[in-house]
C-alpha cells in the first residue's frame, strides 16, 4: 500500500490549506463572537491531534501497534511540571529536556519492544506506559496521585509568549502544521517507504538486506519525541502535570483518534482528534455517564471505520488514491 | 519479626499469584487458541467481584455468591462473545484491541451506574474470617482458602487440557484451527466454550479477590496490566507459563514492595531511599519483564507446539 500522492493543485491540497487557515482564524472568530471557550476546545484538539499524528507515524505507516503512547505525553508534562517546580521556567530548556528524555526512553523501551511483534508488542508497550504511570503516582514529592500544579507556563522569551491562551493556541497550531507537513515529507521519503515496507512484509525487507530494526527504532524515537512535545503543550494548556496523562486509557484514546480519523493518512489523526474531543465534550455535557455511550461507539468504530473519516473522503476521490504513482 | 514478615509476605505473594493465574490462564488460552486479544478480560473479573458482593449481601451465603459470580460471568462472557467479539476473530489485533477497549469503558461505567462510584465492601465468609496457625505462623484463613482454591483450579485445568477430549480439541485448535474444523469439529462451539471457561475463571478470581481488595469500578484494569506482564513473562499461549509467571509476578511484586525500600535504606541515604523505594518497587515487575524479554523474547515457558 503506497501513501497517498497528489499534485500541488489538487482539490485536496486546497481543502487542507483552507482547513488550516480556518484553524488559524479560530481565536479571531471566537474573540469576535465573545466565546473564548472555543479557543480552549480547539487547543485541546490540536494537542491531542499532535499526539495522535505522532502515534500514526508508527501505527499507521510502520504497523507498530503501540498501546503506550500516552507515556510520552506524561514525559513532556512532567518535564514542564518538575522543572517549573524547581523554578526553571525557561521554555527552551523544557523543550530540550523533553526531547532528550523522550528520545532516551523511546530508544531504550523501543529496543526491548522491537524484540517482539504482534500481540506481545501491544502488551509490552502497554506495560511500559503503565510502569511510568506508577512511577508518576509514587513521586510523592511531586504530588503523587494528585498530580502537580504548574504555576507558570513555559517561558519562551520575548519572541513569543504562551502565557495567554491565544499564544499557546498558535504555538500548538504551528507545531501541528509543521508535524503534518514533515509527516507528509517523511512518508514520501526513502525512510517512510522503508517503514511502509516493514509494515506490509517485514521478512522480505530483512531478506532484501535492510537493517529493519534500526529503521523501526528510529521511527519509534521520532514518534516518541513528537508526542513528548505534545505532552509539553498539554501541561502548559492545563497548567497541570498528572499521572492520569499516562494512564492506559489515554493511550487507547489516541488509538481511537487515529483509527477514527483514518489510519495511515496525514490529516486523519487531526480529524479523528477533533471528532473524538468534540464527541467527548458533547456526551459529557449530556450525561455524567457518557462513557457508557462512548464504549459501544468505540466498538462500532472498530467494526466499521476501516479507513476512517478522512479515509472515506479519500476513497470518494477517483483520481488520486487509486493510481498511487509516486 | 523479619522471618515472620518474610513468610507472611511470601504467602501474600502466592495468594496474589493464584488470583493472577486464574485470569492469565483464560486470557492466554483465548490468545493462543483464537489469536484474539481480549483486553476486556479484566472487566469480567470486576463483574465477578460485583456480582459476588451483591449476591453475598443478599443471601448471606458465600457458596451462593460463588455460584452467582461464576455463572454470571460465564453468561456475560458467552453473550458478549456471541454478539460482539466473534466478529473480530478474523480481524487484525488493532481492531480487537480497539473493540475490547470500548467494552472496558462500557463495563466500568455500567458498574458505576448500577452500584455507584464508591467501593463496595465484601467480608470474607464467616467460616474463614479468623486466622489459622500455619507452621508456627498465624495467617488469615481466608487467604489460605484462596491459595488452596487457586492451586486446585490450576490442577483441574491441567487435567482438563491434557487428559480430556475437550482439552485435546483446545490444544489441536491452538496448533491449527482450520484443520480441526475440516476434521468435522465445530470449532466455533469450542471457541465459545473456551471463552466461557476463561470468563468463568475470571469471575472466580473476582469472587476470591473481593474480600481482599476493594470492589470498585475499574478494579479490573490494573489487574489486567499485571496479568499481561504475567503472560509476556510466561510466554504467550502457554498455560504452564501463565502458572509460573503468575507466581513469580505475585511474589516479586508483593515482596518487592516491602523489602526494596528497606534494602535501599541500607545502601542510600534515608531521604533518597524513601523517595526512590516505592517508585522502584512499583516498577519492579515491569523491569523484570523488560529483562526477561531482552534475554528470551518468547517468554520463560513458551507454549510447546
Amino acid at each position: 500500500m503506497l501513501p497517498e500522492t497528489l499534485s500541488a493543485r489538487s482539490p485536496r491540497v486546497i481543502a487542507v490549506v483552507v482547513f488550516m487557515l480556518l484553524l488559524a482564524a479560530v481565536p479571531l472568530i471566537s474573540a469576535a463572537i465573545g466565546q473564548s471557550y472555543y479557543v480552549t476546545l480547539v487547543t485541546r484538539i490540536l494537542v491531542f491531534g499532535l499526539a495522535a499524528a505522532s502515534l500514526n507515524l508508527i501505527l499507521g505507516y510502520g504497523g507498530l501497534v503501540s498501546f503506550g503512547h500516552a507515556l510520552y505525553l506524561g514525559i513532556g508534562a512532567y518535564t514542564v511540571g518538575i522543572l517549573s517546580f524547581h523554578g526553571i521556567s525557561n521554555g527552551w530548556i523544557h523543550l530540550v529536556v523533553t526531547l532528550a528524555l523522550s528520545a532516551l526512553v523511546s530508544f531504550l523501551t523501543g529496543l526491548v519492544c522491537m524484540r517482539t511483534s504482534g500481540v506481545a508488542f501491544i502488551m509490552i508497550t502497554l506495560a511500559f506506559a503503565q510502569m511510568f504511570y506508577f512511577l508518576g503516582v509514587s513521586l510523592k514529592q511531586y504530588g503523587g496521585d494528585d498530580g502537580l500544579t504548574i504555576t507558570q507556563r513555559s517561558d519562551f522569551g520575548p519572541l513569543f509568549s504562551i502565557q495567554g491562551n491565544t499564544g499557546l493556541y498558535y504555538l500548538a497550531l504551528g507545531l501541528v502544521a509543521a508535524t503534518l507537513y514533515l509527516s507528509w515529507r517523511f512518508v514520501h521519503a526513502r525512510f517512510g517507504r522503508l517503514l511502509l515496507g516493514t509494515k506490509s512484509n517485514i521478512r522480505r525487507m530483512r531478506a532484501l538486506g535492510f537493517p529493519v530494526l534500526r529503521y523501526q527504532v528510529a521511527a519509534y524515537v521520532i514518534s516518541g519525541c513528537i508526542c513528548g512535545v505534545a505532552g509539553l503543550l498539554l501541561a502548559n494548556f492545563t497548567n497541570f502535570a498528572s499521572p492520569a496523562y499516562m494512564y492506559w486509557t489515554v493511550s487507547g484514546d489516541l488509538i481511537v483518534m487515529v483509527i477514527l480519523g483514518g489510519i495511515a493518512t496525514i490529516m486523519g489523526p487531526l480529524v479523528g482528534a477533533a471528532v473524538y474531543v468534540i464527541l467527548e465534550t458533547v456526551l459529557s455535557a449530556y450525561t455524567q455517564h457518557w462513557m457508557v455511550i462512548l464504549g459501544p461507539v468505540i466498538v462500532l468504530i472498530a467494526l466499521l471505520a476501516n479507513r476512517g473519516l478522512y479515509g472515506l473522503l479519500l476513497a470518494r476521490e477517483p483520481s488520486d488514491s487509486g493510481s498511487g504513482a509516486p | 519479626m523479619t522471618w515472620n514478615l518474610l513468610v507472611t509476605q511470601a504467602l501474600n505473594g502466592l495468594q496474589f499469584g493464584v488470583v493472577l493465574f486464574l485470569l492469565a490462564a483464560g486470557l492466554t488460552l483465548v490468545l493462543g487458541v483464537m489469536n484474539f486479544v481480549n483486553l476486556a478480560h479484566g472487566s469480567l473479573y470486576m463483574l465477578g467481584a460485583y456480582i459476588a458482593a451483591a449476591a453475598f449481601a443478599r443471601s448471606d451465603s458465600f457458596i451462593v455468591a460463588g455460584v452467582a459470580a461464576v455463572l454470571g460471568t460465564l453468561l456475560i462472557g458467552v453473550v458478549v462473545e456471541r454478539t460482539t467479539l466473534r466478529t473480530f476473530y478474523a480481524r487484525g489485533h488493532l481492531d480487537q484491541v480497539l473493540a475490547t477497549f470500548g467494552l472496558i469503558l462500557f463495563f466500568n461505567e455500567a458498574v458505576r451506574i448500577v452500584w455507584g462510584a464508591s467501593p463496595v465492601y465484601m467480608r470474607p465468609p464467616d467460616a474463614f474470617s479468623g486466622t489459622i496457625e500455619l507452621l508456627g505462623f498465624t495467617y488469615p484463613s481466608y487467604r489460605v482458602l484462596v491459595i488452596v482454591v487457586g492451586l486446585l483450579m490450576a490442577g483441574g485445568l491441567y487435567l482438563l487440557i491434557h487428559h480430556t477430549r475437550v482439552g485435546m480439541l483446545i490444544r489441536a485448535g491452538a496448533t491449527n484451527a482450520q484443520m480441526v474444523s475440516v476434521l468435522g469439529v465445530n470449532i466455533r462451539l469450542v471457541n465459545t466454550l473456551l471463552f466461557g471457561l476463561g470468563a468463568a475463571m475470571a469471575g472466580l478470581s473476582g469472587l476470591m479477590a473481593g474480600p481482599i481488595f476493594s470492589v470498585q469500578p475499574g478494579m479490573g484494569d490494573n489487574v489486567l496490566i499485571a496479568v499481561i506482564v504475567v503472560i509476556v513473562i510466561g510466554g504467550i499461549g502457554s498455560v504452564r507459563g501463565a502458572f509460573y509467571g503468575a507466581l513469580i509476578v505475585g511474589v516479586v511484586d508483593t515482596v518487592g514492595r516491602i523489602y526494596l525500600p528497606l534494602l535501599l535504606r541500607q545502601v542510600a541515604e534515608r531521604t533518597v531511599a524513601d523517595a526512590a523505594g516505592p517508585a522502584l518497587a512499583s516498577m519492579l515487575i515491569y523491569l523484570f519483564m523488560a529483562v526477561v524479554l531482552a534475554v528470551r523474547p518468547q517468554g520463560l515457558f513458551p507454549a510447546r507446539r
